[in-house]
């Protein structure tokens, strides 16, 4: 397959820093109350809805931005973001800017029904709006509704309005509720009883204009006994400044139902000084709903100056399973904070988390979990694995694993190293001929083995070779 | 009789931590040649291998070492594999989570060079060697070295030499801990390794490979210098008398 999403063999540094000269309409900047009715009366949004971002508002005015990360960045101003961003032929109804497609063409992503990718049905969201998604007719054949979240709310209002909100609440969280006053697109699916989608579902991120954050929302239900796999890819410009990025994405397993996410996140991450990259403040979290459902979280981040994400399973169903496989690479002066929680409420329910931890340059690179049993988690079970490998010697690693138990039937294991690539396995792959750059980078991609064999094949050789090239020059 | 050496080593003196283990060792392996090395233990041989291959902890402080006529010394350890040198380790490290396979398409590629290489060809190439190693074919697809047992990474550094076409073949105690079995396994692949202008150079304490791989000649290394050299017969008079009778001529030209 040589046109995949995120195909990546451009360039050593940041191959996907241009800017795009599109006209866009912009929101001023600034947030209150009637930016938010601006955003939902161009979206011509229902009143519920309009509700649902003004109750989010006042959450978030309430709330303060959370410190306990182990990340550090100069105070955020909030009120000189502008919240909205949009290709102005899309909105004006002129069908899509050429740019625009030339742009997700160079992304490896192509738009056009005749070439699009095989096997790979694509939302792709351009700063604030979903710009295309493709293989409709197939989907729809299934009974699947695959689109842009503005159209759900148009098409299938009652489904959106059921759920959304329904595994992340507004207020859940300062950036949560952010997201939920003020996102302007995403991707929604629906996948009906008993269907096994036959493509993988894909939305592919890309923020364009400068001073704007992109606050997208993401909602997957899968139905009784039904199976999505699902894929998201993110990259922006090379920017001097830093951009906000908050999304929400929310998941519901129903009984029997299966869920696979994978993402593989490569926003810009800023320079070799800090200067620039993006702040990826992202809230995820499935529910395993029904008995027997099950959710797998698969991460491989890449990029971000500053990470802060914890992918997170609510395993209420009985003999539901809620797994978490991570990679988080840092390099330069990334900074990322991110795990998972896993919270056990069925009977037998059961989860698995592994996490791998690569930190070079000076990063800084941290786990933070939680794995929680409540007292009806009868026979519940967690493994948990979590490694860190560094990469010379101005790097940290740390983890914080956090386990609370309200059940003593409940069973745990956990598992964690910390290494370094030793001098003798740089040897032994030396003395056969690689260079010590290919060895290094053969060795870490061996650590990460676990959980690139989680993704859909296509997608693991692209972690692979995205990974080899971030490697590159990581030796200071 | 004009034929250059394949390796040539003069006054060698080098180190590690600081501990001068080789002091003066000379050292010449023609094509077509082999040569066994026997010496006690921690006479300095996987010494002398390491700082042939490259090893950054060792430091040579005297001496050089020619091979194909270029200056060894100078080169990288892969510069060194590249030019067609080959160590067969003591003690092979393990690398979590990288397959055979992988790991050995990057090293053929570097090796033979890019180009060279089409994937299909090379994994049946792969294949075809595993099987006539007696190895089962799912080593390709298991994480190199790691849970092997003595034997099988012993049996797995034979499987890369082959792949891996070198000129000059160090065999540092490839026989040690191997069934009688093994041990046919692993000399056929020698032989098959085995051409007119490839040379070994193995290290051994046993008669038993010597049997399998007979060699031209067999230096004694003693305290860092080669004591005794001599033809096929000096194997079975260490067999018979020890090293201690070398220690007293040793001692006795310092
Ligand atoms: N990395 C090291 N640090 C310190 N000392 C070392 C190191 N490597 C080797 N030595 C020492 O150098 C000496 C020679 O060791 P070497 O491994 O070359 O012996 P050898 O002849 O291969 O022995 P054997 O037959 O047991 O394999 C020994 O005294 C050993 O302890
Ligand atoms: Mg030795």
């Amino acid at each position: 397959m040589a046109d995949l999403p995120l195909d990546n063999k451009l360039l050593q540094e940041y191959a996907h820093g241009f800017v795009t000269p599109v006209e866009e309409e912009l929101v001023p900047p600034g947030l209150n109350e009637d930016i938010v009715r601006t955003i939902s009366r161009k979206k011509g949004e229902p009143d519920w809805l309009l509700e649902f971002r003004l109750k989010a508002l006042r959450a978030w005015q309430r709330k303060t931005e959370p410190h306990w990360a182990a990340v550090d960045y100069p105070p955020i101003d909030y009120q000189s973001i502008r919240y909205y961003a949009a290709p102005r032929r899309l909105s004006a109804g002129e069908g899509m800017d050429p740019e625009i497609l030339r742009t997700f063409e160079r992304l490896g992503i192509p738009l056009h029904e005749q070439q699009r990718l095989q096997g790979v049905a694509i939302d792709a969201v351009f700063d604030s709006v979903s710009v295309a998604t493709t293989h409709q007719k197939i989907l729809e054949e299934h009974g699947i509704i695959f689109c842009s979240f503005s159209e759900a709310v148009r098409r299938v209002p009652e489904l959106v309005r059921q759920y959304l909100g329904s595994v992340v609440p507004p207020g859940d969280n300062f950036f949560a509720a952010l997201n939920s006053a003020v996102f302007s697109d995403g991707s929604f699916c629906y996948v009906p009883p008993g269907v096994r989608c036959p493509l993988e579902l894909s939305t592919y991120f890309r923020i364009n204009a400068a001073g704007i954050g992109q606050f997208e929302r993401t909602l997957v239900i899968a139905d009784r006994d039904s199976y999505v796999s699902y894929l998201e890819g993110c990259t922006a410009p090379i920017r001097d400044e830093n951009q906000l990025h908050a999304a929400v994405v929310e998941l519901v397993a129903l009984e029997g139902a299966t869920i696979k996410y994978s993402t593989v996140q490569n926003w810009y991450p800023g320079d070799e000084q800090g200067r620039g990259g993006i702040y990826n403040f992202v809230t995820k979290r499935g529910e395993c709903r029904g008995a027997r459902s099950r959710i797998s979280w698969t991460q491989v981040e890449v990029g971000s100056a500053i990470t802060w994400k914890y992918p997170s399973c609510v395993l209420r169903g009985d003999d539901s399973v809620g797994e978490f496989y991570s990679v988080a690479f840092t390099n330069k002066r990334m900074q990322a904070d991110t795990g998972t929680k896993m919270i056990h409420i069925g009977r037998r329910t059961r989860s698995t988390i592994v996490s791998k931890g690569i930190s070079a340059g000076e990063s800084r690179n941290t786990y933070r979990s939680l794995v929680k049993f409540l007292p009806g988690a009868d026979y519940a079970r967690n493994h948990s694995q979590c490694d860190s490998l560094l990469v010379g010697n101005r790097c940290t690693a740390n983890t914080f694993p956090v386990i609370e138990s309200e059940n003593p039937t409940a069973i745990l294991e956990h598992e964690a190293t910390t290494s370094r690539i030793s001098e003798e396995q740089l040897f032994y792959l030396q003395s056969r001929g690689l260079d010590p750059e290919a060895a290094r980078s053969l060795i870490v991609n061996g650590f990460c083995r676990e959980v690139f064999q989680q993704l859909p094949m296509e997608f693991a050789v692209e972690a692979v070779k995205l990974l080899e090239i971030k490697m590159e020059g990581s030796i200071g | 009789m004009n034929i250059a050496p394949l390796l040539e080593i003069e006054q060698l003196h080098a180190g590690v931590a600081g501990k001068e283990i080789l002091r003066g060792l000379d050292l010449q392996i023609y094509p077509g040649e082999i040569h066994a090395l026997m010496g006690p233990n921690g006479s300095g041989k996987s010494t002398l291998s390491n700082v042939l291959m490259g090893h950054p902890a060792y430091e040579v402080t005297h001496g050089t070492i020619r091979f194909l006529g270029r200056n060894l010394l100078e080169l990288p350890p892969e510069e060194r594999a590249r030019a067609g040198l080959f160590l067969a380790f003591q003690y092979p490290v393990a690398i979590p989570g990288v397959t055979v396979a992988r790991f050995m398409k990057a090293a053929v590629e570097a090796v033979r060079g890019r180009e060279q290489v089409r994937a299909a060809a090379l994994l049946h190439e792969m294949r075809e060697t595993a099987r006539w190693l007696e190895m089962e074919e799912s080593f390709l697809n298991r994480a190199i070295n790691e849970g092997f047992s003595g034997g099988e990474k012993k049996r797995m550094e034979i499987f890369q030499m082959l792949l891996l076409r070198p000129r000059l073949i160090v065999l540092d105690e490839t026989d040690s801990g191997l069934d009688v079995d093994a041990l046919k396994i692993v000399a056929r692949g020698v032989h098959r390794a085995l051409g007119p202008d490839t040379g070994v150079l193995l290290i051994t304490h046993y008669e038993r490979i010597l049997n399998h791989i007979p060699p031209h000649k067999v230096h004694i290394l003693l305290e860092g210098r080669i004591v005794k050299s001599g033809g096929p017969e000096l194997v079975a008079e260490i067999e018979r008398r020890g090293y201690d009778w070398l220690r007293e001529s040793a001692a006795a030209t310092s």
